[in-house]
């Protein structure tokens, strides 16, 4: 018997994930936005759990960050215990197997855990309805939609790191200008075989006035062909 | 156009929460944090007193303000004093802000499917003697700012505090650090224009400056009607 909340909790982002032949690119909007008002502006959505782990978080901000500390205080433990890091696949079966008891309830995380362990880079999609998969490209969040078509369109196999990043740039960038739940700034995180690395977090409000920059500069262009043309 | 009809007696259920209003607001500087509040408690078109403050000191160095159910705020502290004791016998030291904001996000994710209808902020000064302020949402999300406004004037007054302390949405503006006297000014002048524009809040304005030298208090009138 649950009491009804008076309140809105945050939720909307947007979030993605994927592997290329560098490693695994993760990145996310920093918004959290609770009902119509944007409850912080600048949160981590991208948490690194040890140092080849990072997990992105969507969904509820209290219950992901919660969780995450949950997930990192037990991959601790196991380290401690067993002398070895657990594996990615195993590190997504455990937090799936712990939030198995809270399906149905008000609880909603999403997560994509990104890493590398012993076979490789890994991506891996756990959310509280009881999904676990995984992929070679995840995103998710409200703004996910946008944030597919971007990647989908231009991500290959063998993108150099600096296509890779700006292509994770673009797709955030686009999902944040559509989606009114995504917003204020980009995170990245970098994971290779030596660890992670977090590119210098980036405000999205200078690359929206040089986008509509580029923009005019591409409508002027055409008018003047346009009169040329006109003029023979 | 809809059709408008009087579907017959409706029974509400009863809600074990009540909104009792209230703004609450932290700022932290490079060695002194203020919390402020004002001090009127209400539901719904009523007003049940006109001196209630919403900052409690916790230790020397923090002082948390709560504003939205006031029961919850009440027990909530309790809560709060309680495990402070337990942590001094236990540890025979103060709990740093920094500790009391992850503990309190532990005890409130601990009702996350009953919550305590609060929105905290915590102010105070961390243990290398900077301002601190930390933020949560009723089940337990937090982290660390540099203000934040929480309660019903919250959504007035964030823009505002953005602007005048993080000089955002503005160009070509030089980037001042903030002194204790200029920000015991705005959060005055603030807390005067959300009494102008916010019915829950008014009456009068607490303000707890903590520094080293410990939190002195100070009170302001504010309008009444």
């Amino acid at each position: 018997m649950t009491v009804r909340r008076p309140f809105p909790l945050s939720h909307g982002t947007t979030t993605l994930g994927f592997i290329f032949q560098g490693g695994v690119i993760a990145a996310a909007d920093t918004r959290a936005s609770a009902g119509g008002l944007v409850a912080c502006p600048a949160v981590n959505k991208i948490t690194p759990i040890h140092s080849h782990l990072v997990v992105t978080s969507s969904g509820s901000g209290a219950d992901c960050m919660l969780w995450e500390r949950i997930l990192g205080r037990e991959i601790r433990l196991y380290q401690l215990r067993h002398r070895r890091c657990l594996s990615i696949r195993g590190t997504a079966k455990l937090l799936s197997f712990m939030l198995h008891p809270f399906k149905g309830t008000d609880v909603c995380v999403a997560l994509t855990l990104c890493g590398w362990d012993k076979s490789g880079p890994k991506l891996i999609y756990v959310c509280s309805d009881g999904a676990r998969l995984q992929g070679d490209i995840f995103s998710v969040g409200s703004g996910s939609p946008y944030a597919y078509g971007v990647l989908d369109g231009r991500l290959r196999w063998n993108l150099s790191k600096e296509e890779a990043v700006s292509l994770a740039r673009e797709a955030v960038f686009r999902a944040t200008h559509r989606d009114a739940y995504s917003g204020n700034n980009v995170d990245l995180f970098h994971i290779t075989a030596q660890g992670w690395s977090q590119r210098k977090r980036e405000e999205l409000k200078e690359e929206y006035y040089r986008d509509m920059e580029r923009r005019a500069k591409t409508v002027e262009k055409g008018k003047r062909e346009t009169v040329l043309d006109a003029l023979g | 156009m809809k059709d408008y009809h009087y579907s017959g007696p409706v029974e509400h259920k009863f809600s074990p929460y009540s909104f009792n209003g209230g703004t609450v607001l932290a700022v932290a500087g490079e060695d002194f944090a203020i919390v402020a509040s004002d001090t009127r408690l209400s539901e719904g078109y009523s007003i049940h007193s006109r001196d209630s403050p919403k900052c409690y000191k916790l230790t020397d160095t923090t002082v948390i303000g709560c504003s939205g159910f006031h029961g919850d705020c009440l027990t909530l502290t309790k809560i709060i004093d309680a495990r402070l004791k337990m942590y001094k016998h236990s540890n025979n030291k103060t709990m740093t802000s920094g500790a009391i904001a992850a503990m309190l996000s532990t005890i409130l994710y601990g009702r996350r499917f009953f919550p305590y209808y609060v929105y905290n902020i915590i102010g105070g000064l961390d243990e290398h003697g900077k301002g601190a302020v930390y933020s949560f949402d009723p089940v337990g999300s937090y982290q660390r700012d540099t203000y934040k406004a929480g309660g019903s004037a919250s959504a007035m007054l964030q823009p505002l505090l953005d602007n005048q302390i993080g000089f955002k949405n503005m160009e070509g503006v030089q980037h001042v650090p903030l002194t204790q006297e200029k920000a015991v000014q705005l959060v005055k002048d603030v807390f005067i224009s959300a009494a102008e524009r916010d019915v829950y809040t008014g009456d009068a304005l607490r303000l707890c400056i903590i520094t080293k030298e410990g939190i002195k208090e100070q009170t302001v009138a504010l309008r009444k009607d």
